[in-house]
């Protein structure tokens, strides 16, 4: 909350925090007062501030659930939401698109979403289909490969239309700073499905933890389990990129911070992720539209530059283990 | 009437050059002479078989008159048609070999990450980079200065047409109380230009100060809560999106230049150069923000 106060009063546009909060209540029914800002103002409070700082923390909070559930479900600390191939997918999809028709095309969104689907999808029949022990790892490996695919053939067609390829990082390294209500209302049911789905998974990820063969003797399908969470962290990180490009790191450092800090268990992991991952981007957009005035900083930077020695410091403090 | 004003002048500055040297064509003057030493790079005679990676080198090369020599150009080389019609090739990712089965005698880039240049050198074709790209008019005039020496053509009256006829636009820019502010965006995701900037100084001429300079000019991405709070004067549009797209973006129905209709979309390839079309583009600007010029 505090965070997504930060984000809404702070930002390049010198407006005071006071019309700003004036501003806010007024919308509230019943409320009438006047902000003193201009419509110009309130245009940015409402139309820019508001709906990216929401984003953020809708983006963020999925992401990190996303990720926390990867780590469980494949028993990897370094999994992350992209580890199926989702960022790859996501951005041959994107890159098509941006070369041929152009960034600002209302198609990026739904090419980028597709196409992480897709490389899901591919993955997961892949991994499936040669894993004959129906370990997780055959499915990791499944899904390196088809990333690396997707990769190479992303860099060719970027390579390919090189008068587009600002566009294309900037895609890459992720953005909120052309967000609107209506990114946020694509988001906010894949944000929500995806959330509701793993937590409700929570307490069969701890038992899942212990061991595959483990988990079976007591009852659980961990190929089920499996299934059930890869389809929602996809969907949810299908919908993230799809609105906000590649912001790595989120789904690593958040997951495992909150894990440091509260013990292994995913009862305790997952709901704090959805919280702690909010917060830390729409702090992460705050410092990468804030930073350097009114230029802004790609976000995946930030949350890479910040998170990075953020997370070292919490492992270095923290006694718990990481397992 | 502009325009014909230009070309009077260029005819009688030809003939005027033309007055006391070696006989040439109507439309150039005389060549210079070889072997010539042009950005370190010599070129011992006339050069026939031209390649150029750069749009904006082609457009120089048949403004000269030179374009019946141009044998391949890249990718982006649209203007004029002649040169678009012409064996292309993707210069971003340009081979030493692709290039040299042109069998060019000259070669000219305008960037080479991957050192064609010292490729081509070793096959013993001419190759000059004209990198970094001019930030000043005056640089640009240089570069066609330059692209002339190495052809064999002179490009004085080429810069004389230029440098008069957008000395007759910025003549009739009234005198305001403060300059007009502008956004001209890149692409998309809100990166601009600053006054620093080549293309901020042709804004410059015509009394405009980019909104992008509070972000230390250059070539940065603006935040877009910032260019609302900035209000610029006018918006110029260089990504091929439209005063419509852009009024639908969350807040810019409530910015001023969308308001009042001083929105100028303009061609990318235009704005992103500085070949003699750079007339069009200062013509352009003058026309849409102070009503004067051709």
């Amino acid at each position: 909350m505090g965070a997504l106060a930060a984000g809404v009063l702070i930002g390049p546009a010198a407006l005071d925090p006071g019309p700003v909060l004036l501003e806010l209540l007024d919308r509230l029914p019943f409320v009438d007062v006047d902000s003193g800002l201009d419509a110009r103002g309130a245009a940015i409070v409402w139309e820019l501030r508001l709906p990216r700082a929401i984003l953020g923390a809708l983006v963020g909070a999925t992401l990190s659930v996303a990720g926390g559930a990867y780590q469980g479900v494949f028993r990897n600390p370094l999994a992350d939401p992209y580890l199926l191939g989702v960022a790859a997918g996501a951005g041959l999809g994107a890159t098509l698109v941006i070369v041929t028709i152009g960034s600002g095309s209302a198609l990026v969104p739904i090419a980028a979403f597709a196409g992480a689907i897709a490389a899901v999808a591919v993955a997961y029949a892949l991994g499936s289909a040669a894993g004959g022990r129906r370990s997780g790892v055959t499915l990791i490996l499944a899904g390196v490969a088809v990333a690396a695919f997707l990769t190479a053939a992303q860099t060719f067609v970027q390579q390919h239309n090189a008068d587009s390829i600002r566009e294309v990082y900037s895609w890459i390294l992720g953005r909120l700073g052309t967000a609107g209500w209506s990114e946020v209302a694509v988001m906010a049911p894949y944000a929500a499905i995806s959330i509701v789905v793993i937590i409700f998974h929570r307490r069969l990820l701890d038992v899942l933890a212990v061991g595959e063969e483990e988990a079976r003797a007591l009852g659980v399908r961990p190929e089920r389990v499996r299934a059930a969470v890869v389809i929602a962290a996809t969907l949810g990180t299908a919908g993230a990129v799809s609105v906000s490009g590649l912001i790595g790191f989120v789904g690593i450092v958040v997951p495992h911070t909150v894990r440091l800090l509260v013990g292994a268990s995913y009862r305790w992991i997952l709901p704090l992720s959805v919280v702690g991952g909010a917060a830390f981007l729409v702090l992460a957009d705050l410092v990468a539209r804030s930073a350097l005035g009114p230029a802004e900083i790609p976000i995946g930077v930030v949350t890479a530059f910040v998170g990075g020695p953020f997370f070292l410091v919490i492992l270095r403090t923290s006694r718990r283990s990481l397992s | 009437m502009k325009r014909l004003t230009g070309l009077l002048l260029a005819l009688v500055l030809t003939v005027a050059a033309c007055g006391d040297d070696a006989p040439a064509g109507p439309t150039t003057t005389a060549d210079t002479g070889f072997p010539v030493v042009v950005r370190g790079t010599t070129i011992d005679s006339r050069p026939e078989r031209i390649v150029s990676a750069s749009p904006t080198h082609t457009e120089i090369l048949f403004a000269l008159g030179a374009g019946d020599r141009v044998v391949a150009v890249d990718d982006f080389s649209d203007f004029p048609a002649e040169a678009a019609s012409l064996p292309h090739f993707d210069a971003f990712n340009a081979s030493v070999e692709g290039i040299a089965g042109f069998d060019p005698d000259l070669v000219i880039l305008s960037f080479d990450p991957g050192d064609v240049a010292s490729g081509l050198a070793a096959l013993g074709i001419a190759t000059i980079v004209f990198a970094p790209p001019p930030v000043t008019l005056d640089g640009a005039y240089v570069e066609w200065s330059e692209v002339g020496d190495a052809v064999g053509l002179s490009a004085e009256s080429l810069i004389a047409v230029a440098r008069t006829e957008i000395a007759a636009i910025v003549a009739q820019v009234p005198t305001y109380v403060r300059p007009f502010s502008y956004y001209h965006e890149l692409d998309s995701t809100y990166y601009s230009i600053g006054s620093d900037t080549f293309l901020g100084s042709i804004y410059g001429m015509l009394t405009m100060v980019s909104i992008a300079d509070e972000a230390g000019g250059g070539y940065p991405q603006l935040s877009g809560e910032f260019i609302l709070e900035a209000n610029p004067d006018f918006v110029f549009l260089a990504d091929g999106e439209t005063a419509e797209s852009i009024a639908a973006r969350p807040g810019w129905s409530e910015l001023g230049a969308v308001q009042n209709g001083n929105v100028v979309e303009i061609d990318p390839a235009v704005a992103s150069r500085w070949g003699p079309r750079i007339v069009d583009l200062v013509a352009l600007i003058a026309r849409e923000v102070h009503g004067v010029g051709a």
